[in-house]
């Protein structure tokens, strides 16, 4: 029999652009936050994992927390290092060897597009050369494709956007706090066609800590415990279609994201149609669109009329990306996937303010995507 | 000027008709690109070099709209005189899908399922006064 585990303790920093504050730096807030918000001390951390793409080694930050001994073990995994952080986190508590510990991500990137580190993703410099390094490239020929397939129109990614600038303005910790019009969108800059400047989210900074406890003991820390069901992370099998690839094979896979999700469910023992909101990987509005179908919650083609209809709206059938998502709140890698895990543990408590979800949700769902194809989904209830 | 491949091992050059150079799986068959050691289809661990063929279809496309980051960007990133470029897979029969940059830019002229053949194209000027080249798919006339 394995121990359950709660969430007890959430803490953010905002994110966007902080000057003068380091990425970790922002990291350490979160954890401060995230202890004020269960009513514990840095003592009393059993375990930390931690991990920042751009900002340095998050073991460090003991030194301005506090050189109390305990286990903090460094988590590196491209877009999925927060997600597996709470992994780490989450089997920890489980396997029953701590209590209590921490999952912190965090992250400060420098400005415009994501610079390609070839050689350390295992390409040849012809590669970038060439002028084929960009992510936005692949992300431009998924959605290319998909659109072809399965007769998406630019009017819903557009929409995409638009619903994610909406929550944003009125959310207080996202970057982009600024409406943004369907229009407006369509009309901004052709970066990667189909996709547009404003379909596209940026790197940015922020950070998130999340404390988790034995369930059975979440009462001393929280009157509303949120229980994680499930953490799974998953990375891509042979003929699926990846960021940074020179070549694909003729024959196709799913992807990861298909397999990490089929895999939460299973391990929380519920489905698709069990959850009441998820927070889904949209560096940039076709993901989002691609990854409704991905994570099993529409088949292939019908989001066309889910998003035309509102229907992923926070008020609609099944809120997507109820805080903004990449999209408002920027992309700091390290702390990105956890930024999906603490909004909904907001929704699921009721804290979400002028976002809140409507009829008391109950279950909450999140997955990320990134290079070099891999996906990390975890499953909420209270 | 001189023309120098932007890199060696990847396409034959100089050729009259030059063709990528990729990996064969010796136990399962699977083609890879560029040139790799182990399968990743069947695990196993022996290949054997083959050139890849020149012709094949569109099978997904975009435009690269702005000037990527230079390095590892060779070409111009000069946001007065770049030139936006196209970027796809060309799906090569019996073989692979080959991510290439495109000679067409032109959303109105790319077409998912069009035929292409690959031309090698200049790239930039090194600091020898070399044309650097590399590989691109065109539209078959
Ligand atoms: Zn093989």
């Amino acid at each position: 029999m394995t121990t359950e585990v709660a969430i007890v303790g959430i803490g953010m920093h905002e994110f966007g652009r902080t000057e003068g504050v380091s990425g970790m730096d922002q990291g350490v807030i979160a954890v401060r936050r995230a202890c004020a918000d269960a009513g514990v001390s840095w003592e009393d951390m059993q375990f930390a994992f931690g991990g920042s793409m751009a900002a340095g080694a998050a073991d460090t930050m003991v030194s301005l927390l506090g050189l109390t001994g305990l286990q903090f073990i460094n988590v590196a995994n491209g877009c999925a290092t927060g997600g597996s952080a709470l992994f780490s986190a989450y089997n920890t508590i489980r396997s029953g060897v701590f209590d209590l510990g921490i999952a912190v991500g965090f992250d400060k990137h420098e400005r415009g597009a994501f610079r390609v580190n070839t050689k350390g993703s295992g390409l040849g410099d012809w590669y970038g050369a060439s002028g084929l390094a960009l992510t936005t490239q692949f992300f431009g020929m998924k959605i290319n494709r998909y659109m072809h397939e399965y007769g998406i129109s630019q009017s819903t990614l557009a929409k995409v956007s638009e619903k994610a600038f909406r929550n944003g303005a009125i959310n207080p910790m996202a970057w982009r706090r600024k409406p943004i019009s369907e229009e407006e969108v369509l009309n901004s800059a052709m970066l990667s066609y189909p996709l547009t400047q404003y379909m596209f989210c940026s790197p940015g900074e922020g950070g998130v800590a999340l404390i988790l406890a034995r369930a059975d003991k979440a009462h001393l820390y929280t009157d509303k415990p949120i229980f994680l069901k499930a953490a799974v992370v998953r990375s891509r099998r042979f003929g699926s279609f990846e960021v940074l690839a020179p070549s694909i094979a003729l024959e196709h896979n799913a992807g990861p994201t298909v397999d990490a999700s089929k895999a939460a469910f299973e391990m929380a023992g519920m489905g698709p149609k069990d959850m009441d909101l998820a927070q889904l990987q949209d560096t940039e509005s076709g993901a989002e669109v691609m990854h409704m179908a991905e994570n099993g919650f529409c088949e292939h083609g019908e989001q066309e009329f889910m998003i035309q209809a509102g229907e992923t709206e926070i008020g609609g059938k099944f809120p997507v990306n109820t805080d903004g998502g990449c999209l408002a709140n920027g992309e700091p890698i390290g702390a990105s996937g956890l930024r999906q895990v603490y909004e909904n543990v907001l929704q699921l408590r009721g804290q979400a303010g002028a976002r809140q979800v409507p009829n008391d949700p109950k279950t909450a769902y999140t997955h990320v995507y990134g290079a070099p194809g891999i996906s990390g989904v975890t499953i909420l209830s209270r | 000027m001189a023309q120098v491949p932007v890199t060696e091992g990847v396409f034959t050059w100089p050729s009259e008709s030059p063709q990528l150079i990729g990996s064969r799986c010796v136990t399962c068959g699977n083609h890879m690109f560029p040139v790799q050691q182990g399968c990743p289809k069947c695990t196993g661990a022996e290949t054997a070099e083959v050139l890849l063929g020149r012709r094949g279809t569109l099978w997904t496309w975009t435009v690269q709209g702005f000037p990527p980051k230079a390095p590892p960007y060779a070409g111009d990133v000069d946001p007065k005189t770049f030139k936006a470029f196209g970027v796809g897979y060309v799906e090569l029969p019996g073989q692979l899908k080959i991510e290439s940059r495109l000679t067409e830019a032109d959303p109105e002229k790319l077409k998912i399922g069009m035929e292409m053949e690959m031309v090698i194209v200049p790239l930039s000027t090194d600091a020898d006064g070399n044309e650097v080249v590399t590989f691109a798919f065109a539209p078959v006339a």
